[in-house]
């Protein structure tokens, strides 16, 4: 049984002109493909922007799919990325020399390699979890800058990460930086019709808009939802299909938990929430669109929504701690309860 | 056999709750075109059901024989080698195993064991190249790490081995892993639908069912539909013919809990403490989840309080819960609650009676 090819990998743009939206950085690269000179790059932006697809492309226009291989080097956070790592396999592969320009079946082939490393910024993040690694990982980094200068004759890198605040200051300033900014939703739907046109799917208006909008300009997640949502139903998708592959909370349900946040009464909310947790919704999702929701209340005052928001951060923190989401949603809908209804926030009989 | 074995749907057309979602999980088998897939929904809902059901679309009834194994890898973690033992559930075809039993060690279940299995293909009775299916429970309570090691074991044998995943909440399943799965959420079943499935039952067993009976069993199983059959059988061994007013058994940690509350409500001073510590660890050497203990102790004390003070207790009760998770020893934490949730009942009782 083979499962059809991701149809993100399918529709991932081969060449550099073909990556939408992002017209600053497509300019500079053209360029570079003209002339074969080449900086290090950083490239940085929110997820489903282009980012590898970009670095792939210029780097299989410029070798070609015959040198792609020992030309480039790709390492992505799944790979194991530690000190050694960059210390043996990274400086193995920028030490080997490389020939002369030579123009090949009509490819650039300039003469250096190129190393891709994605997700540049979980290089800190993979080792979150353990404390001691996090000197390290700042280590790696470090590592890399030598590296950088020791062989940026023959190699070329290429950062991608979501965060630059996340890289340290003195790799960052040996790159050059582009930003890669959110898709806009007229271009992921345009985007987004056309691989409903390839694969035959029929996709109405509505349907559209949730798709941009559930996906928060992020073309990759709005693929593979399409996908999903094309496998479980079939070639005609409504927007309630959408959302139910998604994972994403129906508006009425977070509705109904607002609503008995209105209410003041306490046990009416908790029966709200148990029948959350018994739909099996994700209770972090929940946490988002009700933020969504709060921001856009308009009985509210600002210190209300201040109030309520800061309890949803610290909720989301426990959640990712693994913390219980019953319990969790459940403070977050009574401290919001008590928000609604200006009861002070300290607590009466705390000592 | 238990009914709650012996009334499992076994093919996905006889799931009786879930049927929409069993209808489009059929049409994904039928096509040929199976991706990874992620069941996440609460306990006693039937993705274990489905799962089965799933296989056994896929394999026939050969994934019914299954064999339990008790086996130890040994893993090569750089300095020194690990021994792991792991119990597997597995048929010619798929292999079942619950990685997070290897606590902290599971990254190296998913790194060396998981990777193992994917890697070994199975040659079907026609000398066709087969595939197999890794069914993985808990994943929730995998570590960042295992996760995002599962992620790239995803990718790479995704030709020829599917995984199919089983947890919880999938709050806890990192977004990478998400993102590479069909997401099928299963809700729990409504009462009228576990009401459905209990008169079925009754029926087939031949069992006069005075009204209104098993609506009080379905109402009380808090939409959990394992717990709502063992219930009923349960009052079946206990008593037959059933008489309408038949008292249902409470789960009798339930019951100790809620003795928990009425004594912690009745006295607050750290002798009462004391006691109640003696309770709580009955219930934890009893492998009640400490979680479970802490959930149906604030159930139990929201029924009793006054209004003005559920807001407070509540917020203790996630704090505390919380910090139980980031600890090491539960008992600690669930005694911390109950003597903060004493300090303010009493400052409430003296604020209000003086």
């Amino acid at each position: 049984m083979q499962s059809s090819q991701q149809w993100v990998e399918k529709y991932r743009p081969r060449q550099v002109k073909d990556v939408a939206y992002q017209e600053e950085v497509i300019r500079v690269l053209t360029n570079t493909l003209e002339t074969g000179s080449c900086p290090h790059m950083l490239f940085y932006g929110p997820p489903g922007t282009g980012k590898t697809t970009t670095a792939l492309a210029i780097a299989r226009q410029l070798f070609g799919p015959e040198l792609y291989k020992s030309r480039v080097l790709e390492l992505n956070a799944s790979d194991d990325r530690g000190i050694n790592v960059v210390r043996t396999k990274i400086k193995d592969f920028a030490a080997v020399a490389v020939g002369t320009s030579k123009r090949k079946n009509g490819y650039l082939c300039p003469p250096f390699k190129i190393i891709v490393l994605d997700e540049a910024d979980s290089m800190t993040e993979d080792a979150q979890a353990l404390f001691a690694f996090t000197q390290p990982s700042i280590a790696v980094q470090n590592a890399l800058r030598r590296t950088m200068e020791t062989y940026s004759k023959v190699t070329r890198f290429f950062f991608i990460c979501n965060y630059v605040s996340r890289i340290i200051e003195p790799l960052a300033s040996r790159c050059a930086k582009f930003r890669f900014k959110p898709l806009s939703e007229v271009i992921m739907s345009s985007r987004i019709l056309y691989i409903c046109k390839e694969e035959g799917l029929y996709l109405d208006t509505a349907a559209l808009s949730t798709l941009s909008s559930i996906s928060h300009g992020d073309l990759r997640r709005a693929i593979t939802y399409l996908q999903s949502a094309a496998r479980l139903f079939g070639s005609s998708i409504s927007s309630e299909n959408l959302i139910s592959v998604s994972g994403v909370v129906p508006e009425k349900v977070v509705e109904a938990v607002l609503q008995a946040c209105r209410s003041g009464n306490f046990d009416f909310a908790n029966k709200e929430v148990n029948n959350f947790i018994a739909e099996g919704y994700p209770a972090s999702q929940m946490l988002t669109q009700l933020f969504e929701a709060i921001v856009e209340e308009n009985d509210l005052s600002d210190e209300q929504k201040a109030r309520i928001s800061k309890k949803l951060g610290e909720a989301d923190k426990c959640l990712v701690d693994g913390a219980d989401e019953y319990l969790q949603l459940l403070a977050v809908v009574s401290n919001t309860m008590k928000a609604f209804s200006n009861i002070p926030e300290e607590f009466a009989y705390e000592c | 056999m238990l009914w709650v074995d012996k009334y499992r749907p076994k093919t996905l057309d006889h799931v009786t709750v879930h049927t929409d979602i069993a209808h489009n999980l059929k049409k994904l088998v039928k096509e040929q075109d199976c991706p990874h897939l992620l069941f996440y929904g609460p306990s006693g809902s039937g993705k274990k059901t489905l799962i089965m059901a799933v296989l056994r679309q896929m394999f026939g009834s050969g994934a019914e024989k299954v064999k339990v194994e008790n086996r130890t890898w040994k893993v090569d973690a750089g300095s020194r080698s690990l021994d792991i033992e792991l119990t597997t559930l597995s048929s010619t075809n798929h292999i079942e195993i619950s990685p997070s039993d290897a606590g902290f060690q599971d990254r190296y279940v998913v790194q060396e064991v998981i990777k193992e299995m994917a890697k070994n293909r199975p040659i079907d009775t026609k000398g066709k190249k087969g595939f197999k299916v890794l069914v993985l429970n808990d994943v929730d309570k995998l570590s960042r790490e295992a996760q995002h090691s599962l992620r790239r074991t995803m990718e790479k044998y995704s030709a020829y081995c599917r995984l199919i995943l089983c947890c919880n909440s999938s709050s806890r399943v990192t977004e990478a892993i998400r993102s590479r799965c069909l997401n099928v959420r299963i809700n729990a079943p409504s009462e009228e639908q576990i009401l459905d499935v209990l008169e079925l039952i009754g029926k087939k067993e031949g069992l006069q069912l005075p009204p209104g009976f098993a609506a009080r069993i379905a109402e009380k199983s808090n939409r959990n539909l394992r717990r709502a059959i063992l219930t009923f059988e349960t009052c079946r061994v206990q008593q037959y013919p059933f008489t309408s007013k038949q008292t249902i058994p409470p789960m009798d940690w339930e019951e100790h809990i809620s003795e928990i509350a009425s004594d912690i409500m009745k006295e607050q001073s750290p002798k009462r403490l004391f006691q109640v510590r003696g309770k709580l660890y009955d219930l934890l050497i009893n492998c009640i989840p400490p979680e479970m203990v802490l959930k149906r102790l604030l159930h139990e004390l929201l029924r009793k309080l006054d209004a003005e003070l559920k807001h407070e207790v509540c917020h203790w009760a996630a704090y505390y819960e919380h910090r139980m998770r980031l600890g090491q020893k539960a008992i600690f934490h669930i005694e911390a609650f109950v003597a903060k949730f004493m300090s303010i009942y009493k400052s409430f009782l003296i604020a209000t009676f003086g």
